[in-house]
């Protein structure tokens, strides 16, 4: 299963960075959010997988499996939310402003460093 | 922590105390309450000369960072203490004329003076250290301070200019000789300068050596204005006057004179340093001196003459060490330029600040400085006149001024360097009196013109923005002080011989004297008819000859372009670096997020990439592995086949959908992973997720793709594949490298324990890791703020548009 996993997160990985690299402002955010999605795939691989119950003491288990990379990921799903939803009202506006979402005219103006 | 430290530390902490006091006692100006600082110190300090005067030393530390030999130690012998009488005894003088020469209503004083304390301080700390790295973190101080007292005016664009100048050229000089000092550890693995100079046999047969008597040397030669890097200090003349009298003449300058002869003991063994010093200060001599006869500003004349008189000493203390090579003779036949060296030290402290102090005056009264202007200023300003007269005369090395005994001793020195027979000084050494001599002509030539083309001559009234009269009596306290020092020294030289100067001398040359043992000076005015004698009558007559027809000959100034000229070259230089470095910035930050993400994917690829193969880091073991059931297996396909899609994706409601089921993939992953919280988490996140995607759908533009290129696609495609391929090789490695038992076990065993919890990732989230929670929750309030900010926002210009 990690295997299949790590080949899975390689994919997801792959194709948020051409997103990324893409012209259109939203394609870039679509990349952010699948990259953020391969990262908390990767995080709870690497903690093995399926090694024991869920990490709830109430199951009175032999085993749990990691509980430390789940606390990780969830703090990891909330802010990429957050991010998700800042980029978006960025585009957005932007776009309202300049009528555009292509990033290379969002430049700037030519002595604006 | 001593009271020696806290004497050295005592600027620095009246500092804090300054905006306090001007803020609160605005009536009074805030100089008044600097004043009693330095001269309690000067007081504090004098009564070590019964310490030195026997050759002894006080040696204080305080534990700083021990374990890399880092101490605050700090040592007072003859050398360091004749520095710390010069800082807090001029400091005290120049404070105090200050105090009549920046107007409380014109000036911001608070800062003035709070960058004078922490110039003071940075030079006690200098000159008294027994640390290098100390030595050189006060040494960065004084370039800041005296950085922030240059461009105090910082309105005047010449003010900035020159502080510029002054910071660049003496911060490079600084971190040469940091690059010396650790060259210096590498060789002694000490930083104390004591247990260096015990070890100078060892530095002087390193292979190192000559690279680290270099980086020291550039050290001095920046701070103390030698040539080639003399430029600095008249632009540094851009400073309030009593600034210029303080650093520029008597304290900071002197600080490369300082470590030249505080290192002379370890490095003057060598030929290299003999040469380097001596003449390096015989060639800055006479340039300064002869550069400083073309100048119309009196600060100018003055600079150029500063710069001449430090090449001046530099030369003695190089000579001197050559006398180190005769270690027997104790007749002081070589030793009396070391002599001069000290002596005319004190000497050019006394007379060119009385001089600076003189020259604010007369800027102050008559509103310029330009000898073109000024003229007959004789009969208005008498006593300043005086004191003029007494200054420059010292400097010209006229008796009975202090100025004339050492410029004496100073061709003594000179003529003794034609008899050694080392360094193949016996064929070149003759270069070094002829020189002298010649500069002492220009040094006697530029003092005439100070003093009588701004004091004799023709009034010239129309030309000055004010009437000139004579200063106010609180300015003139402090240069008459120092005037009458000049003709007291001058009469009784040796006050000082064996009280200063020969402590002084056993710190530079220490090795010439057994235990118990000091240097017998005496300084005598008549010699007979010496050589000597014959020379300074030369100077005078030769002087004013020159003087007299100094309208036919200036001419010759001009024969040597402007273009050509070293301050040309700093400009140009520091032009050129500009242009060549917004050019090469520009050629990768050209302003595309794209390109950025492309150097920052294909860094990640690279550094991830050699890592691992550089520690061999990749492994793969399936013996480990969870089992895989036929649905899972879909899952992934599902999730892989949606991800890829979207990169074909024609319309923005696909991407998004696409998107959507990626996400809720992971969600379903994480059941199967029994994770129920994140599964809650992300299903909740994802549908508001999908939900703003569909908000911002409406307002976003369609995707347009056929607008890239193949080339731009391959890049991407190639960039892509690689970080998809790494990421997927670090996650196979870290499944099969397991190199130690995972930290969670704490978590399982403590939650119901510590925090009476049962879902563990609940626990570790408000309780073992609250902060982290708490700053999370911080990020999404930022976020929130911005999106607010974000929708609120304005732009003027579309305003206008409207």
């Amino acid at each position: 299963m990690e295997i299949l996993m790590a080949i899975l997160i390689g994919i997801l990985f792959m194709t948020a960075t051409y997103l990324m690299l893409s012209k259109s402002l939203l394609r870039i955010i679509i990349g952010t959010g699948l990259l953020s999605h391969g990262a908390h795939l990767l995080l709870l691989t690497m903690g093995s997988l399926k090694r024991g119950a869920a990490p709830l003491l109430g199951e009175h288990a032999e085993a749990y499996v990691d509980p430390l990379p789940q606390a990780l990921i969830l703090t990891a799903i909330v802010i990429s939310f957050g991010v998700t939803a800042f980029f978006l009202v960025l585009a957005y506006r932007a776009y309202q402003e300049l009528g555009t979402d292509n990033m290379d005219r969002l430049r700037g103006k030519e002595g604006h460093e | 922590m001593s009271l020696l430290h806290l004497a050295v530390l005592s600027p620095l902490l009246l500092a804090l105390l300054i905006p306090f006091l001007h803020k609160h006692f605005r009536n009074i100006h805030t100089g008044w309450f600097l004043l009693p600082l330095p001269a309690v110190l000067f007081g504090y300090f004098l009564q070590f000369i019964s310490v030195t005067r026997h050759g002894d030393t006080v040696m204080e530390s305080l534990p700083w960072i021990s374990s890399l030999g880092i101490d605050f130690s700090l040592k007072i012998d003859g050398l360091g203490l004749l520095f710390a009488l010069l800082i807090t005894g001029i400091g005290a003088l120049v404070v105090l004329y200050s105090i009549y020469y920046l107007s409380p209503e014109k000036e911001k004083l608070n800062t003035f003076y709070i960058y004078l304390l922490l110039f003071m301080g940075a030079m006690l700390g200098v000159v008294l250290s027994d640390n290098l790295i100390v030595l050189y973190s006060f040494w960065e101080l004084t370039s800041f301070s005296s950085f922030l007292l240059i461009g105090y005016w910082n309105h005047k664009e010449r003010s900035r200019y020159g502080a510029q100048k002054s910071m660049l050229i003496t911060v490079f000089g600084g971190l040469s000789m940091l690059g010396g000092i650790l060259l210096l550890y590498i060789i002694t693995g000490t930083f104390s300068i004591s247990e260096t100079i015990a070890m100078s046999n060892e530095v002087v047969n390193h292979p190192l050596f000559t690279a680290t008597l270099i980086l020291f040397l550039l050290g001095a030669f920046t701070k103390s204005a030698q040539f080639p890097f003399h430029i600095w200090l008249p632009d540094a003349m851009e400073a309030p006057t009593p600034v210029s009298a303080y650093l520029h003449s008597a304290t900071m300058v002197k600080a490369g004179i300082y470590l030249v002869a505080r290192m002379t003991p370890v490095f003057a063994h060598s030929g290299t340093w003999v040469w380097l010093v001596a003449g390096i200060g015989v060639i800055t001599l006479f340039w300064g001196s002869f550069s400083a006869v073309k100048q119309t500003d009196l600060k100018a004349i003055l600079a150029f003459s500063t710069v001449s008189q430090l090449g001046m000493i530099m030369s003695l203390l190089g000579i001197g060490a050559a006398a180190l090579h005769y270690g027997t003779i104790k007749d002081g036949y070589y030793i009396v330029a070391v002599t001069a060296a000290v002596f005319h030290l004190i000497n050019h402290a006394t007379f060119k600040g009385s001089l600076f102090m003189v020259t604010g005056i007369i800027d102050h009264e008559t509103g310029t400085r330009d000898i073109r202007k000024l003229g007959g200023l004789m009969n208005f300003m008498p006593i300043t006149f005086t004191l003029a007269i007494i200054g420059t005369f010292s400097m010209a090395g006229v008796p009975p001024f202090n100025g004339f005994l050492s410029k004496e001793m100073f061709f003594t020195g000179m003529l003794r360097v034609a008899e050694m027979d080392i360094f193949s000084l016996e064929t070149w050494g003759i270069l070094f009196p002829v020189i002298a001599w010649s500069a002492s002509v220009f040094t006697f030539l530029y003092s005439m013109i100070y003093v009588f083309k701004t004091f004799t001559g023709k009034y010239q009234p129309e030309k000055l923005e004010k009437k000139p009269h004579e200063a106010p009596i609180g300015m003139l306290v402090s240069p008459v002080i120092l005037a009458s020092l000049v003709i007291i020294f001058g009469i009784f030289p040796n006050v000082l011989s064996h009280n200063i100067i020969s402590p002084a001398m056993g710190s530079i040359l220490p090795s010439l004297l057994a235990d118990g043992e000091s240097f017998d000076v005496h300084i005598s005015h008549w010699h007979g008819f010496s050589p000597e004698l014959f020379m300074t009558l030369g100077v005078i007559v030769l002087g004013l000859l020159l003087f007299k027809t100094l309208s036919k000959w200036t001419g010759i100034y001009r024969i040597f372009p402007e273009r050509l000229s070293l301050n040309h070259l700093y400009d140009g230089g520091l032009e050129m670096i500009e242009v060549a470095s917004r050019n090469i910035t520009k050629t990768y930050m050209n302003g595309f997020i794209r390109t950025y993400l492309v150097y920052i994917f294909s860094f990640l690829i690279f550094i991830l990439a050699t890592t691992m193969i550089y520690k061999d880091a990749f492994k793969l073991d399936f013996s480990n592995v969870a089992p895989i059931r036929f649905f899972e297996v879909v899952l992934v396909l599902i999730m892989a086949v949606s991800a890829i899609t979207i990169l074909f994706a024609k319309s923005r409601l696909t991407s998004i959908i696409l998107l959507g089921a990626v996400g809720y993939t992971v969600a379903l992953f994480f059941v199967i992973f029994r994770a129920p919280d994140l599964a809650l988490t992300q299903l909740v996140i994802e549908t508001v997720s999908v939900a703003l995607f569909l908000l911002a759908f409406y307002h976003l533009p369609q995707i347009r793709r056929n607008e890239e290129r193949i080339r731009f696609k391959l890049t991407n495609a190639l960039i892509s594949i690689g970080v998809g391929a790494i990421v997927t090789l670090i996650a196979l490695s870290s499944h099969s490298n397991k190199m130690f038992d995972s930290i969670s076990q704490y978590y399982v065993e403590n939650t119901y324990k510590k925090a009476g919890g049962e879902n563990m990732v609940n626990v570790i989230l408000v309780d073992f890791r609250g902060f982290d929670t708490m700053f999370e929750i911080t990020v999404l309030g930022i976020a929130a703020l911005g999106i607010f900010a974000m929708i609120k926002l304005r732009m003027t210009r579309g305003k206008e548009q409207e």
